[in-house]
């Protein structure tokens, strides 16, 4: 099935009219000697037979387990409505909105995404989507580099190793001088951050909550990144942001994040959705599309992709990123998802993840030798010190029915007995005394 | 429309988490709270489904128009691989799972692995990394790749040579992993300049990306020639993939002097593009750069268990967190194993027919930018109405009245008022020819009453958008007035 | 199309009007006509030093970003703060309440280098045909 709808009759017609003899004519260009060496391809099968083999794969993935798996991406709850609304095939077989006069509403959606997005992070603007969490990082990187000519970065080390991995990876070839600062106590550590702090620094990066959970205010240190002219960036994890105090209100200049959590599945890894937001006097360093509000002309409300210039179609090498498409079918998930909880729904998620995860980490404190971290605040994920090697937990709890964390041992040295554990709204009490339970036994 | 703030009544919800079955004793000091809680809307379930089905309803798209627009491959996406990619099995798997187990994703790390390998044999190439989110990701990718494998012969070099034809991302992906770009013009005859190309060639140049069929539609048939002079002075060639979709079954990246590439999976492999993404943009490399490739990646092992691997030391690094687009890997999974070797030898075939068709019939009405046999797309330029005054602008605004969903209007750049048609092979004749109809009727109008032209669109829910007052004071964010 | 007299044209449609030992630097008509409603403009720092023929400034329109060459060298010593609100005034008048900067110049033998009205009227003909 190739859901050609060609007819011999047609494909004759068309010929006649193109003045070929046959469609091998058309690929005269190619040079004989250019052809396939070879093109071994299995031969075509119907959707239910190609139905039938992806059904058989997923049934052997275990996605069975209670999973307390975080570490960045999160189990949460969808609304069906969500799904309902994002498979609207005139939003997901729509491209890019060039031609805005008949692509009033995924202009409009992108809009009402990034209004969402500045209330979530307390920022001024924010654009329409970038491709994840990590990507977004670095482009908030290289704009701070650019902004301030410099080349000194400061990394907290409580950021996601898989995202300082990307910085270094993306950025082997610019001659960039990174710091990275050891977390204290769960928090960033200010003396150590301010005695690397100097005028070459082009900008500090934070997350928050950080990697193993903890939750910190960086108020003090954005003041002082401020004045020695660098900016401050924070990572953000947006269901947070029902409770935790924003980026904006702690001065950060730019917030990124992965918006996986805000209605979009696991799904193995993507697609996910990067965010970004500024403020107001960064908006032409930021990278992507923006949308705007703008007049038609009977001066009618509208939606077009402004500040274009920026971008990599019209200023080619000197634009702001090479980015071109984004994750705008997530982004719209994410603005259905924000718009079915709502104000009061958003806390409440927020306060809901708050809440379980405290009540497990008081219910686990209770099993004799396991010893839960409580030297700073956590929202919904945090760390504890088993009596034995966490990937032999971790391997029996699956006999068990559970993913029970990441063991931190994968990504840290010296921590081979410590777990990061994961607690969302979607599990239950009774999930989650059975978890404690079964470890209490595990162990 | 009215916005969703716009719709805001505080007291409505439109979901219930249900009630809570636990209770916590510890708060979170204040000092960590958020001082003012996000003024986000307040709605019923029916308010939010009302207002986003409304909205879905003012777009053109694949499923409701002819969407020629060049360069996208705006192909039709079939359903059956939207059913695969919500199936639970993969939609709730965490992507750390494999740190735990490999065992517990194996369904998924199988996908990955076939999925590679059909990759290589479509391509030719002799490795794949699934990594990169997007196409112009993908190049970005390549570039860094280009960059290892010159740093591990000694001297990382110092620039990227593009034609004037190509995509920007192929300058700005070049100038984001460090490299100048040097750009060769296009000649008379509407391939790249061989002479210019030839000057440029130096053992400084690093790399040469390519886009073949190239953006004005046209295959070049001394593309091994350009290949070999680019080997002689030490660079690769780099295979911009956006326009593969030509080429299917007709000619192998790897076959025609190309060491890397990407391919734009929601273009070629008919996953949808979801109002501009989520993409995804494999990058395939032949035997020189596959040690440079970014980890983890995925391998087979001898009883048939699949795992990832993590030790080659000089990989990259990490480009995505994961494993790249996983939902969107899935369905070109699926697209290639239901389409099979003939299928997509035919998509290659009926696109090429259906773009030398559309650039037959209207060749007469607009001036094409090269006379020759085209690929997947033909390129026209606006410049006979232009004399009347009627810009592709206008063409565009028109064609949207009538329900189609106009060509690429503003690029290739070296094309004056280009007008950019990919019809792609999912389209039937007659779609093609209510098309063709339309096109001649406005080059009609053009000549004999512009201001019908020129004044489009009138019957969309928007007239012209001012995008002068947008940039000059822009409005990205919604405030209660 | 608007050419002033007294004031020095470059090949990229840059102006210089002489002050003593200041030059006011602008685009020409002819190249705010060219590239239309202009949204944007990014001008260099007070301090900046320039050197002639080389990128100064940025101006945007909504679907184009041109570069800006500076037609002398020297230090720049004042920006014009209205583009920033205004960037129209480029369209509407570029000779005067649109320039861009003023700068000290350093070099009087680098006037050799541009064109006077006339040759600039003859130059913009040219690429008109």
């Amino acid at each position: 099935m190739s859901y050609i709808p060609h007819t011999q009759e047609d494909i004759s017609q068309m010929l006649a009219a193109i003045g070929a003899k046959s469609i091998d004519d058309l690929f005269k260009d190619i040079p004989v000697a250019l052809r396939p060496k070879s093109f071994n391809l299995p031969a075509e099968k119907s959707e239910f037979e190609v139905t039938q083999i992806l059904r058989k794969a997923a049934a052997k993935n275990a996605t069975g387990l209670v999973n307390f798996v975080g570490a960045g991406f999160y189990d949460h709850i969808i609304p069906a409505a969500v799904d309902a609304l994002t498979s609207r095939s005139e939003f997901y077989t729509a491209y890019t909105p060039y031609q805005p006069e008949c692509s009033q509403g995924w202009l409009q959606a992108i809009y009402e995404y990034q209004s969402i997005i500045c209330r979530l992070t307390g920022l001024d603007v924010s654009n329409a989507s970038l491709y994840d969490g990590g990507t977004a990082l670095f482009e908030a990187m290289m704009m701070a580099l650019r902004h301030t000519g410099r080349n000194k970065i400061i990394l907290d080390s409580g950021i996601n190793l898989i995202y300082r991995m990307m910085l270094y990876t993306y950025t082997s070839n610019l001659s960039i001088e990174f710091v990275e600062i050891p977390v204290e106590h769960g928090q960033s550590c200010r003396e150590e951050l301010f005695k690397c702090l100097d005028d070459k620094t082009a900008a500090v990066i934070f997350q928050n909550p950080n990697f193993f959970g903890a939750v910190d205010d960086h108020s003090d240190i954005v003041e002082k990144v401020h004045k020695f002219g660098a900016l401050a960036i924070a990572s953000v994890y947006p269901v947070s942001l029902g409770m935790l105090k924003t980026p904006g209100e702690m001065g950060f200049d730019i917030a990124t994040g992965e918006g996986q959590s805000l209605g979009i599945p696991l799904s193995f890894g993507g697609p996910y959705l990067g965010f970004m937001a500024v403020k107001n006097q960064f908006v032409r360093q930021m990278p992507g599309r923006i949308v705007g509000a703008t007049v038609d002309s009977d001066g009618k409300r509208g939606f077009v992709l402004t500040l274009q210039t920026r971008e990599q179609h019209i200023r080619r090498e000197k634009a702001t990123s090479n980015i071109c498409s984004n994750e705008a079918l997530c982004a719209l998930r994410a603005a259905v998802f924000v718009s079915l909880l709502g104000k009061e729904g958003f806390q409440e998620l927020a306060q809901r993840n708050y809440q379980k995860a405290e009540f497990t980490k008081e219910a686990l404190s209770r099993i004799s030798g396991v010893e839960v971290k409580r030297s700073s605040p956590t929202f919904n994920e945090f760390t504890i010190l088993l009596p034995r090697n966490a990937d032999e937990v971790v391997r029996r709890m699956i006999e068990e029915g559970f993913a029970c964390g990441f063991p931190l041992g994968r990504f840290y040295k010296g921590m081979d007995n410590y777990l990061l554990v994961a607690v969302t709204e979607k599990r239950t009490r009774e999930e989650i005394g059975s978890f404690v339970d079964s470890l209490g036994a595990v162990l | 429309m009215k916005l969703i703030f716009e719709l805001d009544k505080p007291g409505r919800r439109g979901f219930s988490y249900g009630a809570n079955d636990v209770s916590a004793t510890n708060p979170l000091p204040k000092k960590y709270c958020r001082l003012n809680q996000a003024q986000l809307p307040c709605l019923s379930e029916l308010d939010v489904v009302r207002h986003f089905t409304n909205l879905s309803r003012l777009n053109f798209s694949v499923d409701t128009n002819f969407y020629p627009l060049g360069s996208c491959t705006m192909k039709y996406n079939p359903k059956f691989t939207e059913a695969i990619a919500a199936l639970e099995g993969f939609t709730q798997l965490h992507p750390l799972l494999p740190q735990l187990s490999s065992k517990l994703a194996q369904g998924s790390l199988e996908v990955l692995y076939e999925f590679e390998q059909l990759l290589k044999e479509i391509t030719g190439m002799s490795a794949f990394t699934l990594q990169p989110l997007a196409g112009a990701h993908g190049e970005l990718t390549g570039v860094m790749l280009i960059a290892a494998y010159h740093k591990n012969r000694g001297s990382r070099r110092k620039y990227v040579v593009v034609p004037d034809s190509s995509h920007g991302t192929n300058p700005s992906s070049a100038a984001i992993a460090g490299y100048q770009v040097k750009v060769i013009p296009t000649g008379a005859d509407g391939y790249m300049d061989l002479e210019q190309y030839k000057k440029q060639l130096d053992n400084e140049v690093a790399a040469v990306m390519l886009t073949c069929p190239d953006t004005l539609g046209l295959f070049n048939p001394r593309i091994k020639e350009i290949a070999d002079l680019a080997h002689n002075v030490g660079a690769l060639m780099y295979y911009d993939g956006a326009n593969l979709n030509a080429m299917l079954g007709k000619a192998r990246p790897g076959d025609l002097g190309f060491d890397l590439m990407h391919i734009n999976l929601h273009k070629t492999f008919g996953t949808p593009h979801g109002g501009g993404g989520p993409g995804a943009g494999p990058v395939g490399v032949n035997e020189k750069l596959v040690e440079f490739l970014p980890i983890s990646r995925v391998i087979r092992k001898e009883d048939a268990v699949f795992a990832l691997e993590y030790n080659y030391p000089k990989s990259i690094g990490y480009v995505a967190p994961f494993y790249g687009n996983f939902g969107v890997i899935l369905k070109a999974y699926a697209y290639i194993l239901a389409l099979g070797k003939d299928g997509l030898t035919r998509v290659a075939e009926v696109a090429v027919l259906n773009a030398n068709y559309c650039q037959s019939r209207l060749k007469e009405y607009y001036d094409l930018a090269f006379d020759k046999t085209c690929m997947h797309e033909c390129v026209f330029s606006a410049s006979r109405q232009v004399k009347h005054g009627v810009h592709a602008l206008d063409i565009a605004k028109y064609l949207i009245d009538q329900g189609y969903h106009p060509p690429t209007i503003y690029f290739p750049l070296i094309v004056q008022e280009a007008l950019m048609i990919e019809p792609t092979e999912t389209e039937s004749k007659e779609s093609l020819d209510a098309f063709i109809e339309i096109m001649i009727k406005i080059a009609g109008l053009a000549e004999e009453n512009p201001a019908l032209v020129t004044r489009a669109p009138l019957n969309m829910p928007v007239k012209r958008l001012d995008e002068v007052r947008a940039a000059r004071q822009p409005d990205l964010c919604w405030k209660k007035s | 199309m608007n050419i002033p007299n007294n004031i020095f044209y470059t090949k990229d449609h840059e102006w210089a009007r002489i002050e003593g030992k200041l030059a006011y630097v602008g685009i020409s008509d002819y190249a705010a006509h060219s590239l239309g409603d202009i949204t944007f403009v990014e001008l260099p720092k007070i301090g900046q030093m320039l050197k002639q023929s080389a990128f100064c400034a940025t101006v945007e329109s909504v679907k184009a970003a041109s570069d800006v060459y500076a037609p002398l060298s020297g230090k720049v010593v004042g920006v014009n703060a209205q583009l920033a609100a205004n960037p129209e005034l480029i369209n509407q008048s570029p000779y005067e309440k649109g320039y861009f900067f003023s700068m000290e110049f350093s070099d009087e033998a680098e006037k050799n280098n541009l064109m006077d009205a006339s040759a600039y009227q003859k130059y913009v003909e040219g690429i008109a045909k």
